[in-house]
C-alpha cells in the first residue's frame, strides 16, 4: 500500500464482484446547442429547487451562473470575436506542439490551411462564435470532496462515481472546500415555487435534502436500474454522452482528433488526463477554448494530492469516521 | 453487523470510502419511477416536432415525465420545455378551480363548474340569437351568427378541434380561429 | 431550428456529422447559427430578394435540373398574352384593381391548347373574376381544364420558363448586397452550396418557420422557395423539400381539422355567401370536370362530411343539409374579429388555450377589444394575461381602463393537460400521434372535448322542441358520444367519426379504410377525408408504436400520417419520368415493371398501378386524367407550379416589396409595399412613415420578434413553470455593439423601444450576434425582441410584451400578420409609467406627423397598364 488516498480503482476493488465498470460522461461541446434541456431534466428528476433571483444574470443566455446545491448541470454561453477564436486556435496548436496529454494526435501538416474549402472545414463563420458547454460534477478519480468528508456521507459508488448520502450528511460543509472545481454546495433553502401559491394547490412540491451537501449524483438512482442519467438521456444532440469510462475517453480522443484533422486546432480535452491533479475525471469534456473561458479551473488539484497534507486530512477523516459510526448507530437505533 | 467500520474491515474497502460506508437507504436505492403504477406513452405538448414522452403515474398523480426512446422522431430526447412538462401538471401555480368575474367586479369569485357551464350555455344561445343573420346585404343566405367568436391554441387535440368546429358551425358561428393563423 | 425545435435538430446534427452543410440565414445569430457551417445575416423582410437571386443564379448559369423541370413542372406551359409582369409595371401585375387592392387573375391564365383562349377558373366567366382567398381551400386552385398550350423547347417568350427568367433577371448578387445586406462572398457560398447539393445524387432542403410566414407577403416567401426547389428538382424527394417547422404540438392538426374561419376539415373551403348558395355551386368552384387529380372527388369528401355532422337529416333531397353551414362574407379572421369587438358587434369570446393579450399583434387592440365583450370564457392551466387584463393589464396601469368600469363577465375554466386526457396531435410532418391518458384531471379541470360536448348538450337541451329553422342545424347535429364515469367523451369515438364509416349497404357501420371509398351519394360519412384510414379496420392507427429501432428509416408503423400513411408527399417525383430512381443514393419510390406497381420505401403518392408511360384519355377528368408522369396529383394540371396562374392573390410570381414599415425604399420597384396587403387604417393601429416619407426618421430602426428555446409562445405554458422561468427570467432586446454606442445603451441595462402603437422596456443584450448591415449605402440597425413576456401578476416572470409594438398589416392570402419587420425608436433607460407612457408614444407620433393614412396607401406608383421603366440605379 503506497498511499492511503482513495481512488476509483481501490474502491472498485472494495465492491468485489458487485463492482460495475466505471461510468462517465463525455460532454462534446462542439455539438452543444445550449438548449439547457440537461439543466431541466436534471432538476425534474432530482426535484431540485429553482435557483436564483429571476433576474437576468448578465452573461449572455446563461441565467443559472454555475453549479451549486440546486443546479447540477449548468450551460455556459461564451461569445467570442475573431481575435479570440484565433487565439483559441493558436493555444490549441501549442498544446499539441508541447506534446501535452489529453489532446489528439499531433497533426503531420496543417490541414487548416488548405482544407478550408472542404466540407469538413472549420466553421465558416469566422468573425464570431458562440460557445456553449454543459458543466457537471467531475466525479474525479481522486475526489477531494470524498477525501475530506468526515461523516462517510460522500462515497464512491460501485460505478466509480461520487455521491452524497443525504441520510448521513450532517451539512458540515467540509466537502465544499475540498472540491477543486467548486461544485458541491450546502442546500440551505429551496422551494419549487409559484408566484401565487394557491390555497387549493396540493401540488406544491417538497424539496428534498435541505441542510445537506448537494451535487450531481450521476443519477445513482437511475444507474442502479440500468438507466441513463437524466441529462444524457434528454440531450437532443448527444452533446452529453454516457457510458463506460474507457469508452468515453476513447470517444473523446477520437472526436478531438477528428476536429483537429478538420483544422479546428482549438479543440482539446479536459479531464481525460489520468496524470492531472485529480487523476482524471469521470466527466470528460471536449472544449473549443481554454478551460477558464468556460469557467473551469485550468489545473485542478485535489488537496490530498500533497502527501503531508494528505496525512492530516486522513487523520481528520478518521475522526470523522468515528463520528459517523456513532451517528449511524444512533440513527440505526431509531429506525 | 452492519456498522461501517466492521464492514470496512470485513470487506476490501481499504480506504472506507465505498461499499463500507453505504447506508441502508443507499443500498436500497431504486428509481422513483419504480414506484409508478402506470406508465403511458404520450406526446410532448409544446412544439410540433412531436417528441415521444413516457408519463409515469402513481395513485393518479403524475410523478415523472421523460423522453420515449421508442419514438423514431425523438429517440428518447426532450428539450427544456419537454423536460419541464411535468410542471404543467404539478406546478403550484396551476389554477384548478373555476373562477368567475362579475361585470365591474374588482376580483374573482369561485363558482361551481356546473353553474358556470349553465351560464355559458345561456349566453351562447342569447348572443347567437341577438346577432343572427339570415342573409347578406345582397339577399344571399348566410345563416349565421356573429354574436360570439372563438380563438383556440394549437395544443388542442384533433378530436377537440373537430367537435369545436362541428358545434360552432352548427350554431352558425363563423368567427372560429386558431393560433394556426397567428 | 436548434433554437426552437431542439430535438428535431438532432437530425441536422447527424446530417452534419455525415458531411451535410448547414447554412443558417436569419437576422440574428441564434443557437442554430452557433452550430451551423455558416450564419448569413440578412435584413428582416428581404427574403424574396435573396431567394429570387438564387432562382436567377440557377437559371442564368443553367444549373436547373432539366429532366425534372421539363417533365414535372409547368415550365413549358404558355401564359396568356394579356399577362404583364411586375417587371413591366413597376411592381404591379396586370389585373390590379386600385379601388380595393385585389387582382383580377384573368390575364395570368394559361393559354389553352390550340387557340388563344385562356384556361380560367371553373364556374365563372373568364373575365372579371376577382380573387377571394378565404374562398379557397388549400389543395391548389381549380382550373377549368388541363388542356394547356406548351412549348417543349422552352423558348417561347410566353412560356413559364422564359417569364420566370425575365422576372428574376434583376435579382442579382448586387441587388442582394444592397437589399439584404448580404455580401457577394456570402451569396456565392450559399448559391454554390445549394446548387452543388442538388441534382440526381444529392438534394437540398429548406427548413423555415414563422420567419417566413409572418410578413405581409409571407405566402410569397414560401412560394419563392418552392420555385427554387422545383427548379433544382428537390421536391418529392428524400432529403429535399421545404420543411415547415411548425411551432405548436398540433398546429398542423389545427389546420387539417381546422378551427379556422375559412376552412372546413380536410382543406375544403367554408362556403361564401352568393358564390355557394347550393351544394353544386360549391363543388363546382372546388374542381371542374376537365381538371386532373384528387380534388375531382371533392363532392364525395364534402357530402361525407355533411353526413358525419347531420346524419339522417342530410339527404339528397335537401342538398345533404348544405344550407346548414354558415356562409362567409369576406375574411373573418382573428384580427377582423377584434375590430368587430371594438365596434361592440360581438358579445362573447371563447379563448381555448390561447393568450392573445400577449401573443397577438397590437396587444392593446386585443385587450381593448376584450373590454367591449359582454362575456369571455378563458380555458387554460393558469391565470394567463388574457384572463386577468381587467385587473392587472397594461391599460389599467395607464388609466385607459378602470376595473370598475369594465362590464365584461369573465369565466375562467381550468383545462386538463396532455397527460390528463387521451387524444391525438398532428406534428409538423403530418404524423398523427395518439396520447394515452395517464391520470384524471384535478378538481374542476376538464378537457376541451368534455367542455364542448357538455356545452353542446346543454345548448341542445335548451333548444329542444324549437320550431325555428335556425335551430335545426344544432338539433339535427349528430351529438352522441360514449363517455366514461367522469363524463369525459371517448376520444377514439370522435376519431372514428373523423375517419368515416359506411352509412348504408353491406358494410354499414364499418370504418372506411381510405378516402377513395368515399361516395357522393350519402352512403358514406367521414369528418375529415384526408384523415380517412386513421381508424381503418376499427384500429386506432395513430396509437401504433412499434419502436423506431425495430423499423427502417421511414418508420411506417409508428403512428399514422395523412394522407394514407404517406411520409413524403408527391414522392412520385423521387423517380424519373420513366419510373426509375433518379439515383441509387436517392432511391425512394419507383415503378416495379414486373409487378406493374409503384413501390419503395414509402406509400407511393400516386395511383399505385398507373404506369409511368401511361397517357390519359383526352376526355378523362380527375384521377383518370393523370398521366404517368404527373407527380403533383393535387394540382389541377398534375405539375409543380413555377408560375401560379390562379390562387395566389398577390401575384403569380413572388416579387420583392418592402415590409409595410421599412426605413428603406424598394430598390427594385416604384411600388414600395405589397399592394394587396390587408390594411387596418385605424387610430389605434398607426403605422410609421417608411423610407423617404416625411417623419420616417422618427422611427429609424428595424425591429424583429422571435422566440427562445426556454419559452413557449405567449408564455402560458412556460412563464408559469419554475424550471423554465429561471432560465430566461426577463424580457430583453438584442442589439449590436455599434447600435448600442449610437443610442447610448449600457450592457444589461434598460432600453425603451417605441413604435407608433406602444412603448415597452427591456433589458439590453449588447452582442455581436446582432449585426448592423450596410444597405444602399446606409447603416441599418436591427433590434431583436423575444415575445414571450406579458404584464400581469400571476406568472412567475413578467415583462413587457413585444407584440404590443406591432401594427397590423396582413398577408392577403392567409390573413397572417407581419411580425418580423417593423420600425421603432430606441432610447436608453426604462419606460415611463402610467399616463406618461401614453404621452411618450403620442409625442413621437406627433413628431412623425402620423395619420391613419400614413403607411396605409396601397400604391406608390400610378396605376397604369402601360409598361414602365425601372427605377434607375441612382434612384434606388
Amino acid at each position: 500500500m503506497t498511499s492511503l488516498t482513495e481512488d476509483t480503482r481501490r474502491s472498485a476493488e472494495a465492491y468485489g464482484e458487485s463492482a460495475a465498470s466505471r461510468k462517465s460522461f463525455f460532454t462534446d461541446t462542439s455539438i452543444c446547442i445550449g438548449c439547457k434541456a440537461c439543466e431541466v431534466a436534471c432538476k425534474e428528476w432530482n426535484r431540485n429547487p429553482q435557483d436564483g433571483s429571476l433576474e437576468v444574470l448578465g452573461s449572455s443566455y446563461d441565467n443559472t451562473g454555475g453549479l451549486g446545491a440546486n443546479t447540477w448541470r449548468h450551460v455556459a454561453f461564451v461569445e467570442q470575436n475573431s481575435q479570440r477564436i484565433e487565439e483559441a486556435r493558436e493555444s490549441g496548436r501549442k498544446l499539441v506542439n508541447l506534446g501535452m496529454p489529453g489532446v489528439g494526435p499531433p497533426q503531420s501538416s496543417g490541414p487548416a490551411a488548405d482544407g478550408a474549402k472542404s466540407s469538413t472545414a472549420p466553421p465558416d463563420t469566422a468573425e464570431f462564435r458562440w460557445l456553449m458547454s454543459s458543466d457537471v460534477c467531475k466525479h474525479c478519480t481522486h475526489a477531494g470532496c470524498l477525501d475530506v468528508c468526515p461523516t462517510g456521507a460522500l462515497f464512491r459508488t460501485e460505478y466509480g462515481t461520487v455521491k452524497v448520502q443525504e441520510d448521513i450528511c450532517n451539512g458540515c460543509g467540509t466537502c465544499v472546500a475540498g472540491c477543486p472545481f467548486g461544485v458541491i454546495e450546502r442546500r440551505d433553502e429551496g422551494i419549487i415555487r409559484a408566484k401565487v401559491d394557491r390555497a387549493q394547490s396540493k401540488y406544491a412540491q417538497e424539496i428534498p435534502n435541505e441542510g445537506t451537501a448537494n451535487k450531481c449524483t450521476f443519477c445513482y438512482d437511475r444507474l442502479v436500474d440500468g438507466q441513463t442519467p437524466a441529462c444524457a438521456q434528454t440531450c437532443p444532440t448527444t452533446s452529453i454522452k454516457f457510458g463506460d469510462h474507457e469508452d468515453m475517453v476513447d470517444q473523446a480522443r477520437r472526436r478531438v482528433a477528428e476536429l483537429r484533422e478538420q483544422g479546428m486546432t482549438e479543440a482539446r480535452l479536459y479531464g481525460a488526463n489520468p496524470n492531472d491533479g485529480v487523476g482524471g475525471t469521470g466527466s470528460v469534456f471536449l472544449l473549443l477554448d481554454e478551460p477558464e473561458v468556460y469557467g473551469l479551473p485550468p489545473d485542478p488539484r485535489v488537496a490530498t494530492k500533497d502527501l503531508p497534507r494528505m496525512y492530516k486530512r486522513t487523520a481528520l477523516a478518521a475522526v470523522g469516521m468515528i463520528a459517523a459510526v456513532g451517528a449511524s448507530f444512533a440513527l440505526g437505533g431509531r429506525r | 453487523m452492519e456498522w461501517p467500520v466492521i464492514r470496512q474491515l470485513r470487506s476490501r474497502d481499504s480506504t472506507g470510502r465505498a461499499a463500507a460506508v453505504t447506508s441502508k437507504k443507499t443500498r436500497e436505492t431504486s428509481p422513483r419511477t419504480g414506484d409508478a403504477d402506470t406508465v403511458v406513452q404520450s406526446v410532448c405538448p409544446f412544439c410540433a416536432v412531436g417528441c415521444g414522452q413516457k408519463v409515469y403515474a402513481k395513485d393518479n398523480r403524475v410523478i415523472h415525465i421523460e423522453g420515449d426512446p421508442d419514438s423514431p422522431i425523438s429517440r428518447g430526447r426532450l428539450c427544456p420545455k419537454g423536460a419541464a412538462s411535468e410542471q404543467l401538471v404539478n406546478s403550484a401555480g396551476r389554477q384548478t378551480k373555476v373562477l368567475y368575474r362579475a361585470p365591474r367586479a374588482r376580483d374573482w369569485e369561485e363558482m361551481d363548474l356546473d353553474r358556470a357551464l349553465d351560464m355559458i350555455a345561456d349566453r351562447f344561445i342569447e348572443s347567437r340569437r341577438r346577432h343572427w343573420e339570415d342573409t347578406d346585404e345582397h339577399g344571399n343566405p348566410v345563416h349565421r351568427t356573429m354574436g360570439f367568436a372563438s380563438l383556440g391554441g394549437a395544443t388542442i387535440d384533433n378530436e377537440e378541434n373537430y367537435l369545436i368546429k362541428k358545434l360552432f358551425s352548427a350554431a352558425g358561428a363563423v368567427q372560429i380561429e386558431n393560433q394556426a393563423r397567428i | 431550428m436548434a433554437e426552437c425545435h431542439p430535438v428535431g435538430f438532432q437530425w441536422v446534427t447527424e446530417a452534419k456529422a455525415r458531411g451535410a452543410r448547414i447554412i443558417h440565414v436569419d437576422p440574428r445569430f441564434t443557437r442554430t447559427s452557433a452550430v451551423a457551417d455558416r450564419h448569413i445575416a440578412l435584413r428582416a423582410g428581404s427574403d424574396i430578394v435573396l431567394l429570387g437571386a438564387l432562382i436567377n443564379y440557377v437559371l442564368s448559369n443553367d444549373l436547373w435540373f432539366e429532366e425534372y423541370v421539363r417533365a414535372y413542372t409547368n415550365a413549358a406551359t404558355l401564359v396568356s398574352e394579356d399577362y404583364r409582369d411586375a417587371e413591366d409595371l413597376n411592381g404591379l401585375f396586370s389585373g390590379y384593381n386600385p379601388e380595393d387592392g385585389t387582382y383580377d387573375m384573368t390575364s395570368w391564365a394559361y393559354q389553352a391548347a390550340g387557340g388563344d383562349e385562356k384556361v380560367g377558373e371553373p364556374g365563372e366567366d373568364a373575365e372579371g373574376d376577382v380573387a377571394e382567398p378565404e374562398g379557397l381551400g388549400q389543395g391548389g386552385p381549380a382550373l377549368s381544364h388541363a388542356e394547356v398550350a406548351r412549348d417543349e423547347t422552352l423558348q417561347d417568350p410566353r412560356c413559364v420558363f422564359q417569364v420566370l427568367k425575365r422576372h428574376y433577371a434583376r435579382y442579382t448578387p448586387e441587388m442582394v448586397e444592397k437589399t439584404c445586406g448580404i455580401s457577394a462572398e456570402d451569396f456565392a457560398y450559399l448559391a454554390e452550396s445549394v446548387t452543388q447539393n442538388s441534382g440526381r445524387e444529392r438534394t437540398t432542403a429548406f427548413a423555415y418557420a414563422v420567419g417566413w410566414t409572418q410578413h405581409a407577403q409571407g405566402a410569397q416567401f414560401i412560394r419563392t422557395a418552392a420555385i427554387l426547389q422545383l427548379l433544382l428538382g428537390n421536391m418529392g424527394r428524400p432529403g429535399g423539400g421545404i420543411i415547415a417547422l411548425r411551432g405548436h404540438a398540433t398546429i398542423q392538426g389545427s389546420t387539417d381539422i381546422p378551427t379556422l374561419f375559412n376552412l372546413l376539415p380536410g382543406y375544403l373551403p367554408m362556403p361564401e355567401a352568393g358564390q355557394h348558395n347550393t351544394l353544386s355551386d360549391y363543388i363546382g368552384t372546388i374542381y371542374s370536370e376537365g381538371q386532373k387529380g384528387f380534388w375531382a372527388n371533392a363532392d364525395a369528401y364534402t357530402i361525407s362530411l355533411l353526413k358525419a355532422w347531420w346524419g339522417d337529416a342530410a339527404t339528397e333531397d335537401n342538398d345533404f343539409a348544405f344550407s346548414y353551414l354558415p356562409r362567409l362574407t369576406g375574411p373573418h379572421g382573428t384580427y377582423q374579429t377584434v375590430e368587430r369587438m371594438l365596434r361592440d358587434e360581438i358579445d362573447g369570446y371563447f379563448l381555448l388555450g390561447q393568450n392573445p393579450a400577449v401573443g397577438s399583434a397590437n396587444g392593446k387592440m386585443q385587450r381593448m377589444g376584450m373590454s367591449h365583450l359582454k362575456w369571455l370564457v378563458v380555458r387554460d392551466f393558469s391565470l394567463i394575461e388574457s384572463a386577468t387584463w381587467w385587473k392587472d393589464g397594461p391599460e389599467i396601469e395607464t388609466g385607459e381602463l378602470r376595473t370598475e368600469d369594465i362590464e365584461t363577465e369573465v369565466f375562467f375554466l381550468p383545462a386538463a393537460n396532455h397527460t390528463e386526457k387521451a387524444g391525438s396531435f398532428t406534428q409538423t410532418q403530418r404524423l398523427v400521434q395518439w396520447r394515452h391518458q395517464a391520470v384524471t384531471p384535478p378538481d374542476d379541470a376538464q378537457s376541451e372535448l368534455q367542455f364542448i360536448y357538455e356545452l353542446g348538450k346543454r345548448v341542445r337541451e335548451r333548444l329542444a322542441g324549437s320550431q325555428d329553422w335556425r335551430d335545426r342545424p344544432l338539433l339535427d347535429l349528430t351529438w352522441d358520444y360514449p363517455t366514461d364515469e367522469h363524463g369525459e367523451p371517448d376520444a377514439e369515438a370522435v376519431l372514428a367519426e373523423i375517419n368515416g364509416y359506411y352509412v348504408s349497404g353491406e358494410k354499414q357501420g364499418q370504418p372506411l379504410s381510405s378516402f377513395t371509398e368515399m361516395r357522393p351519394d350519402g352512403s358514406t360519412a367521414g369528418g375529415c377525408w384526408i384523415y380517412t384510414g386513421i381508424y381503418a379496420d376499427g384500429v386506432n392507427q395513430a396509437a401504433r408504436r412499434k419502436p423506431g429501432h425495430q423499423q427502417d428509416a421511414t418508420a411506417a408503423e409508428w403512428a399514422w400520417a395523412w394522407p394514407a400513411n404517406r411520409r413524403l408527399l408527391y414522392n412520385r417525383a423521387s423517380a424519373d419520368p420513366q419510373g426509375k430512381p433518379w439515383s441509387e443514393r436517392k432511391k425512394y419510390v419507383w415503378w416495379d415493371a414486373e409487378q406493374k406497381r409503384w413501390t419503395g420505401k414509402d406509400v407511393p403518392d400516386f395511383p399505385v398501378d398507373l404506369a409511368p408511360d401511361s397517357r390519359p384519355d383526352p376526355e378523362a377528368s380527375g384521377v383518370e386524367a393523370l398521366a404517368g408522369d404527373d407527380p403533383f396529383i393535387m394540382q389541377s394540371d398534375g405539375k409543380g407550379w413555377l408560375f401560379a396562374p390562379q390562387g395566389v392573390v398577390d401575384g403569380p410570381l413572388p416579387t420583392h416589396y418592402e415590409p409595410p414599415e421599412s426605413p428603406l425604399s424598394n430598390p427594385l420597384y416604384g411600388q414600395q409595399s405589397n399592394p394587396s396587403r390587408v390594411l387596418f387604417p385605424r387610430e389605434d393601429n398607426l403605422l410609421a412613415a417608411s423610407s423617404s416619407a416625411p417623419g420616417a426618421e422618427v422611427y429609424p430602426y428595424v425591429f424583429t420578434t422571435y422566440r427562445l428555446t426556454e419559452h413557449h409562445t405567449a408564455g402560458g405554458m412556460s412563464r408559469f413553470l419554475p424550471y423554465l422561468s429561471e432560465l430566461q427570467p426577463e424580457m430583453f432586446c438584442e442589439v449590436s455593439p455599434e447600435f448600442a454606442e449610437e443610442v447610448g445603451l449600457e450592457p444589461y441595462g434598460w432600453a425603451t423601444i417605441i413604435s407608433p402603437r406602444s412603448a415597452i422596456e427591456a433589458r439590453v443584450f449588447i452582442t455581436e450576434r446582432m449585426t448592423s448591415l450596410t444597405i444602399g449605402g446606409r447603416r441599418v440597425h436591427q433590434v431583436g425582441l423575444p415575445y414571450h413576456w406579458g404584464t400581469g401578476k400571476e406568472a412567475l416572470v413578467e415583462g413587457d410584451a413585444a407584440n404590443d409594438l406591432l401594427g397590423l398589416s396582413l398577408d392577403p392570402n392567409v390573413q397572417i400578420q407581419g411580425s418580423k419587420a417593423a420600425q421603432c425608436a430606441v432610447r436608453p433607460g426604462r419606460r415611463p409609467r402610467g399616463r406618461q407612457l401614453l404621452e411618450l408614444v403620442e409625442d413621437l407620433r406627433r413628431q412623425a406627423g402620423l395619420t391613419v393614412e400614413t403607411g396605409n396607401q396601397r400604391l406608390t406608383v400610378p396605376w397604369t397598364t402601360t409598361p414602365q421603366d425601372h427605377p434607375s440605379e441612382e434612384e434606388s
